[in-house]
């Protein structure tokens, strides 16, 4: 029997021994065991992210030797250490000269400011319009825009990059951020919050002389800040974990994103593989620091059109 | 009514304005929506060779991917993987969400952010960190399972054509459990208390007060979330081609929209590429179609 067996026979018998002890109050046993059955579900989930943190630190030499981290007595600076973030940070030789792997850091965020930004701009306007003005035709944009989801995108993949071909933008970011510059899901989730904005709000602004735009920069949007967090993050977050369009897209090393990078990395260093894991988990940390200070919005604004509409 | 002019005192805008307002969605639509989409129509009928040269071909595309084993191998893969996020993944999601919505909130905020984590990674940086996770008698899985069940230590998971799609299928649990359990989550939290209550009253056991009081209540979002992770689902693509580094030993982990890809772009034939991707529209719509006529078939 393994210490993880016998375990988890323990928490089970535990179970046991509450029914026996609390016969007659069931409820005492049931809140042990949905405990056990979440704290079980978290335990998994976390296993791998802990596996990851250690992995990241330990030196190549005892990397293979324990699963989590070595035992207390064998910690010193040559079982871990930071030589994997070291090998990864000093840089590499390519045909374009050499490439630091701050520079992919760079990119990537630059990319994911940069779409989050565009969008919220074009995403908000086009739902502050849609919201709060009347006008021929909203009604066959919005159906139009329904329709529009339907499509998968992966339809779009071939002519889109014939397109940007067309254009001369490969290698350009210029083609991963301008094609998804709108997001129609963006568009629907600030129309749905822009609602709740007052019109007469709005009405009074216009009598007092404001022009449309302020009217909308400067009254509707400081009013809808939380869907603004939530469509920021979750933005951010698709354009952080994009794969194929920078895959498609660029050429040049120096220009490529974490995403491609670390997934050449695993063919590079296939024998140590302590380098790319130290690469992953500085490229989960800015999602997760971001994730933690907007999880509120983001819950309330992935759930808002599942449940309300 | 004298004074200067003060703005509009009718609250009236100028005509233009919600239309100056969309030009940015409007352009962006008709450039990289609308002439996509019709070139999409045109493409698939052309036999191209890179971005620039294509020639008229009429159906022959369609007729060499119908025909294509990788095809079929993509579409059976693509439907066991899609058949087993609905039946294996989402009652895990609706029996965790179950399990939180009783507790207390204090705890439920802590746990719901646990499950969730996963989600947060993309599926490329999850298949790079999981092709470790399955390495032969080092990798965490190999190791958790040899000291649960004794078995598996030294177990290809990710060479073994047999075995990619289960491993294929418990990355995608421990990433989208959590994701779907949120939508479950938040369906409960909206179903009326009283009823709950008043049944409780009335002696229902927990699988009456199930099956007769929160299902109906949740059923809508029930249905969104299976509609969604079919659509999902059928577009699996980025994290089978981290997790195996291409598409697996005998293409056993190649999936529909993989085909697309190492097709459009591993071989340069776009208009194959558009055909795979019709085909692929074709699929989704006819599913989620069916799904939502089945809902409504069973409602009346």
């Amino acid at each position: 029997m393994s210490p993880m067996q016998l375990t988890l026979i323990a928490l089970a018998g535990l179970y046991l021994v509450l029914r026996f002890v609390y016969p007659r109050r069931s409820d005492v046993a049931a809140v042990y065991a949905r405990y056990l059955c979440l704290s079980l579900a978290a335990f998994l989930v976390l296993c791998p992210f802990l596996w990851l943190i250690c992995a990241a630190f330990k030196d190549k030499d005892v990397l293979m030797q324990h699963t989590f981290l070595p035992p207390l007595s064998e910690w010193s600076i040559e079982t871990l250490n930071l030589a994997n973030f070291r090998a990864l940070f000093s840089g590499e030789q390519t045909v374009q000269g050499t490439v630091y792997f701050w520079e992919y850091v760079v990119n990537t965020l630059f990319l994911s400011c940069t779409t989050t930004s565009v969008n919220l701009f074009f995403a908000s306007l086009g739902g502050y319009t849609l919201a709060k003005y009347e006008f021929r035709g909203r009604k066959a944009i919005m159906a139009f825009m329904v329709g529009s989801m339907m499509f998968p995108a992966m339809l779009f993949l071939a002519p889109v990059y014939r397109l940007i071909y067309n254009f001369g933008w490969m290698d350009s970011y210029l083609a991963l951020i301008v094609p998804g510059a709108c997001s129609v899901f963006g568009m629907f989730l600030f129309r749905q919050a822009m609602i709740s904005v007052p019109n007469s709000l709005l009405e009074s602004a216009r009598m007092d002389g404001a022009g449309e735009f302020n009217i909308y920069m400067k009254i509707a949007m400081p009013l809808v800040r939380p869907m603004t967090g939530a469509f920021c993050l979750i933005t951010f977050l698709g354009s952080w974990n994009n794969f194929i369009g920078p895959q498609i897209f660029l050429q040049t090393q120096g220009k490529l994103p974490l995403s491609v990078i670390l997934n050449q990395y695993i063919g590079v260093y296939s024998q140590e593989y302590g380098i790319f894991l130290a690469g992953t988990l500085l490229a989960i940390i800015p999602p997760a620091i971001l994730f933690f200070a907007l999880q509120k919005e983001f819950v309330a604004g992935m759930t808002s059109g599942a449940v309300k509409g | 009514m004298t004074g200067k002019p003060q703005g509009r005192r009718d609250g009236a805008y100028p005509a233009m304005t919600p239309w100056l307002f969309l030009l940015p969605y409007l352009l962006l639509t008709a450039v990289f929506f609308l002439y996509p989409f019709a070139n999409s129509v045109w493409l698939a009928f052309h036999q191209t060779n890179g971005p620039q040269s294509a020639v008229f071909v009429g159906w022959s595309n369609f007729a060499f991917v119908l025909a294509d084993p990788d095809f079929h191998k993509a579409l059976i893969n693509t439907t066991i993987y899609t058949v087993v996020s609905i039946f294996v993944q989402l009652p895990l999601s609706l029996g965790l969400a179950l399990l939180l919505n009783s507790g207390a909130s204090r705890m439920r905020n802590a746990f719901r952010l646990i499950i969730f984590s996963p989600h947060l990674v993309g599926q490329i940086f999850v298949g790079i960190l999981f092709a470790v996770v399955f390495t032969p008698r080092y990798g965490l899985f190999n190791q958790g399972l040899e000291a649960l069940i004794g078995w598996g230590l030294e177990e290809r998971w990710l060479a073994n054509p047999t075995l990619v799609m289960p491993a294929l299928i418990i990355v995608s649990l421990w990433m989208y459990v959590g994701f779907n359990m949120i939508y479950f989550l938040a369906a409960l939290q909206s179903v009326d208390k009283a009823l709950i209550e008043a049944a409780g009253i009335d002696g229902a056991n927990p699988w009456q007060l199930f099956r007769n009081v929160i299902l109906p209540q949740i059923k809508p979002v029930a249905v969104f979330v299976v509609v969604m992770s079919t659509i999902g689902s059928y577009q699996l693509f980025e994290l089978p081609y981290s997790l195996l580094q291409g598409f697996g030993p005998n293409n056993s982990g190649l999936t529909l929209v993989g085909y697309l890809y190492t097709t459009a772009f591993d071989s340069g034939d776009l208009g194959t590429g558009a055909a795979i991707g019709w085909l692929l529209a074709l699929i989704i719509f006819a599913i989620s179609t069916l799904q939502i006529r089945m809902t409504k078939a069973m409602e009346s």
